[in-house]
């Protein structure tokens, strides 16, 4: 059937492309020309007599998941629609590739000046006494699974019977006994090798997976079976295995693997090996105008029957025959993600190691059906194997493909420890799931931003605010923005730089700044960035970086500050501040709290609350009456509104309590004294408690400090207690409160110097490694900590309290309302 | 992007408002927040965020937009269109009179 239209009618330099091959490789390279504005005149070939439909759901057909029009990629009015002259049903015979002619089986011969083969697999038929049936192709009863023509003929059939054989263990297999379950009563499924999917699971897990198909599903599990013999006169009635066994059944399945179709371009003299042998631009070796693309194309020596790949060969493809030349596809890194017979299973690189100083990470437990292996090599995930879970699948694929390294506890790969809930696939989720917690973004809303042009992360994050608030969401809207944008989000190159307004990462940065002595905000857009143009949202990380590296010699603009740093409290939601005093490890005296209680009934302050971080903090306070407070109270800031040092927890420590081993009282409150105020790229929230019953959970902070019995402390980096929670790591156990002092200022610094802005210890300490911080903050590695030493008592030597700043105001109506607007919501006073 | 008509008003000194900074002032039942670019040059828009009320005048701002302190959205201080899907804020004429702020045409 010929369905001829032409809408674009051809010009005179229109080139005749031929497609042999409708399948899913075909039309979607056709597809790709199109997205490029190819101008040709396009011709294909289908064995089938159909559009284009999604063989991968055919499965789903089986099992009656899902309708024959919703399997359907293109339908015969896309064909007219492009102009394509779509001939289903015409097998091409022979390529004459001198005379640039297909001949197909109608006698007709057609020109091309360019020429695709996409011609896809067929079903493998094992060799087996009766399987075939001299009039009639297979034996009655007897079907493949590679068409919709045979998932239609075996629905059919199934109907009426009740035992169903399937040979083939593999992918196709499952899938097809799973699907048979919806029409017949009784599955048996029969593999040839020792474990079922032998090519994309090691033993152990193809065990586990045939423990949940018998167990789960009910599929009866042969492996080891070879088949000899299809029993049945005129038609099934059984089949026999090697060993002599007979399993009775009225319908068979074969979905024993797939082979290339490439007999007909073998004889057309082209080169074929295991498949048709193509190069970097998927032209068939030795042919500048024959392509080939999909399941029949042997790349580099391998063939790939996956539909990843053949997305990315169908893109180059249509690149390189649009003109596009210098463009090459290198092979695919093959994985998997799904669920096979309704039981998740993935799939990536190797299945078992190949070299003994291969790392094997495995977890396996039974009862639950979940099975998991890593295999990595030099520190790159080389492969991966899971069964039953495929929680953690999405990001295993993503360090597989991109080589990214891995964190250092290995087990965080296979499990979630202390982060995110389980991960949800971006296709799986409806749209309308909330993504953003923090600021109520949707999974729609973002797929929106994307479909509207936006195809980087960050990009999508500053549109939406997804993954703005407490940060917890930015893996998923990563992922979401990847799946949205075709698989991959596009490179956004102000990823990498310490702040988007100025194009160069920190080390960079810092490099700059030093050498052309930038000492204000201003003197940096101006000098690094192209067009001179200012970033309002730069200003702030710039100002942090500046105050760090100049300490006393920093030009302070009060532009580049937020408005907390401008007026040294908090902003709250009705635009009024908080107040929090300086209370050092928690501990205060009656005198003091006294002086607050006075003052919060002077100025009707609406809240008194004490804070996370052992304080007093007095909330709804207007801008304009800071100052005046300030002078009442008569006590430092406690700096609970900048990204800086905060707080210092503490516990009561030897001094009361009857467990201390340490007095973590004292040894807080020096800290605090220390480094009041200093300046980073996040907060740093320490604590320090008198034993490992941790009542001051220093377990959970920047820095935490725990006295151990025998006068010791162990300083634990890099926790956290937020959205993230995180035990910190061990980065050393001293002997003295001064060495613990000394240590922190470093550490500190070390933070301060290579933290990215706004990220906070508990991903910087990671990101580094606590080994490497570990040799660079106490082993001295690389020779800089007297330097760092040098630099954090510069920074400490330059503290002075902003809430001295009230005699005169730093600028003209520093303390100005920009309050009452309007009627605005109000906090409610609490008595 | 929305020129809302204001009366001609007198809003006080320039001086009165730091480089790189705003301050909002009450101008009849409307509050509008000036802003003085780093460029020298004056920009009045409304002074309440329309997201969740935020007071604008506290925001940071470049030569182009102010970001709201509360959830750091951005507007546009020529348009007062959102880069971030927000409803747009009204933005009115200003300029410099012998050093003293005019608002209105």
């Amino acid at each position: 059937m010929a369905v001829p239209t032409s809408q674009k009618g051809p010009s005179a330099v229109t080139q005749k492309l031929v497609v042999i091959g409708n399948g899913m490789a075909g039309a979607r390279t056709v597809e790709e020309i199109l997205a490029r504005n190819g101008d040709f005149a396009v011709t294909m070939f289908g064995d089938e007599p159909y559009g284009n439909y999604n063989r991968i759901m055919l499965s789903n057909l089986l099992a009656g998941v899902e309708t024959e029009e919703g399997i359907f990629l293109n339908d015969l009015a896309w064909y007219r629609d492009n102009g394509i002259t779509l001939n289903a049903g015409v097998k091409i015979e022979r390529i004459d590739a001198a005379a640039k002619t297909v001949h197909d089986s109608n006698g007709v011969a057609t020109p091309y000046d360019k020429l695709i083969i996409a011609t896809g697999s067929y079903s493998w038929t094992p060799p087996m006494k009766n399987v075939h049936n001299p009039k009639r192709g297979y034996h009655q009863g007897v079907f493949a699974f590679r068409t919709l023509d045979d998932t239609r003929g075996m629905i059919r059939y199934a109907r009426d019977h009740e035992r169903a054989v399937v040979i083939g263990g593999g992918l196709l297999g499952l899938e097809a006994a799973r699907g048979l379950q919806n029409h017949v009563s009784h599955v048996t499924l029969l593999h040839a090798m020792g474990h079922l999917m032998e090519r994309q699971l090691d033993p152990k897990a193809g065990q586990m997976l045939q423990a949940s198909v018998e167990g789960k599903l009910g599929i009866k599990v042969i492996t080891n079976a070879m088949t000899t013999e299809i029993l049945g006169k005129d038609r099934v009635t059984g089949v026999k295995l090697a060993d002599g066994t007979v399993i009775e059944c009225d319908v068979v399945v074969i979905a024993a693997g797939i082979r290339p179709n490439t007999e007909m371009v073998a004889n057309s003299g082209l080169p074929v090996e295991r498949g048709i042998v193509v190069d970097d631009q998927m032209r068939v070796e030795g042919q500048s105008d024959i392509y080939s693309v999909g399941e029949c194309a042997q790349h580099r020596g391998s063939l790939y029957g996956l539909v990843a790949p053949l997305w990315d060969q169908a893109k180059v493809l249509a690149d390189h025959i649009t003109g596009t030349t210098d463009v090459a596809y290198t092979g695919s890194k093959l994985h998997t993600k799904l669920k096979v017979a309704g039981i998740d299973v993935a799939s990536m690189g190797l299945i078992a190691p190949e070299h003994d100083e291969d790392e094997v990470i495995v977890y396996n437990e039974p009862k639950k059906g979940v099975y998991k292996q890593l295999i990595i090599r030099e520190d790159v995930l080389v492969g991966a194997t899971l069964v039953g879970d495929n929680s953690k699948a999405a990001s295993l694929i993503q360090h597989f493909d991109r080589g990214t390294p891995l964190p250092e506890e290995r087990s965080e790969l296979i499990f979630d420890i202390g982060g995110p809930a389980g991960e949800q696939s971006p296709e799986e989720m409806p749209d309308d799931t909330q993504v953003c917690n923090c600021n109520g973004v949707s999974k729609g809303a973002i797929c929106g931003v994307v479909a509207g042009g936006c195809g980087t992360v960050s990009g999508v994050m500053d549109k939406t605010r997804a993954g703005k608030g407490c940060g917890t969401c930015k893996p998923l809207v990563q992922r979401i923005v990847e799946w949205a944008n075709g698989g991959a989000a596009e490179e956004d190159p102000a990823a990498s730089w310490y702040v988007p307004g100025v194009p160069m990462p920190k080390p960079e940065l810092m490099a700059a700044i030093r050498k052309y002595e930038l000492k204000s905000v201003s003197s940096v857009f101006a000098k690094l960035v192209p067009g001179q143009k200012e970033d309002a949202k730069s200003k702030m990380g710039l100002a942090s970086l500046l105050k760090m590296m100049w300490a006393d010699e920093y030009v302070d603009e009060r532009d580049a500050r937020f408005i907390n740093d401008r007026v040294h409290a908090n902003i709250q939601r009705d635009g009024t501040f908080s107040v929090v005093p300086q209370m050092k490890g928690g501990v205060t005296t009656p005198a003091q709290l006294r002086k607050i209680a006075e003052v919060a009934e002077k100025y009707d302050v609406p809240m008194v609350k004490l804070t996370g971080g052992q304080r007093i903090d007095l909330l709804g306070v207007p801008k304009e009456q800071l100052p005046a407070m300030w002078a009442d109270l008569d006590m430092p800031s406690g700096y609970a509104y900048a990204k800086s040092f905060r707080t210092v927890k503490t516990c009561v420590g030897s001094d009361f309590c009857r467990f201390g081993v340490g007095d973590s009282t004292a040894l807080g409150i020096a800290i605090e004294e220390r480094f009041q105020g200093l300046e980073g790229p996040g907060k740093m929230k320490l604590a320090v408690t008198g034993c490992p019953r941790n009542c001051a959970e220093a377990y959970v902070k920047d820095l935490g400090v725990v006295a151990i019995d025998g006068g010791r402390w162990e300083i634990y980096v890099g926790g956290a207690a937020g959205a993230h929670i995180r035990k910190g790591d061990l980065l050393a156990t001293v002997d003295s409160a001064e060495e613990v002092i000394r240590l922190t200022g470093r550490f500190l610094q070390y933070y301060r110097e290579n933290a990215n802005w706004l990220e906070r210890t508990y991903s910087f300490v990671p990101r580094i490694g606590i080994d490497r911080i570990r040799e660079i903050v106490i082993d001295d590695a690389d020779g800089i900590a007297a330097a760092l030493d040098a630099a954090v008592e510069e920074a400490v030597q330059a503290y002075k309290d902003p809430w001295k700043e009230r005699a005169e105001p730093a600028t003209p109506g520093q303390f100005r309302t920009s309050l009452p607007l309007t009627v605005l919501p109000q906090v409610p006073v609490r008595s | 992007m929305t020129i809302a008509a204001v009366a001609k008003t007198i809003l006080g000194p320039l001086s009165d408002i730091p480089f790189g900074e705003g301050r909002t002032y009450a101008v009849g039942d409307d509050m509008i927040a000036i802003f003085r670019l780093r460029d020298g040059s004056l920009r009045a828009v409304s002074a309440v965020c329309p997201h969740k009320g935020g007071p604008l005048a506290d925001g940071q701002i470049d030569n182009s937009v102010v970001v709201c302190p509360l959830h750091l959205f951005a507007w546009d201080l020529s348009t007062g269109c959102s880069q971030s899907g927000q409803p747009s804020i009204d933005v009115y004429p200003v300029r410099v009179d012998d050093g003293q702020i005019v608002l209105g045409e």
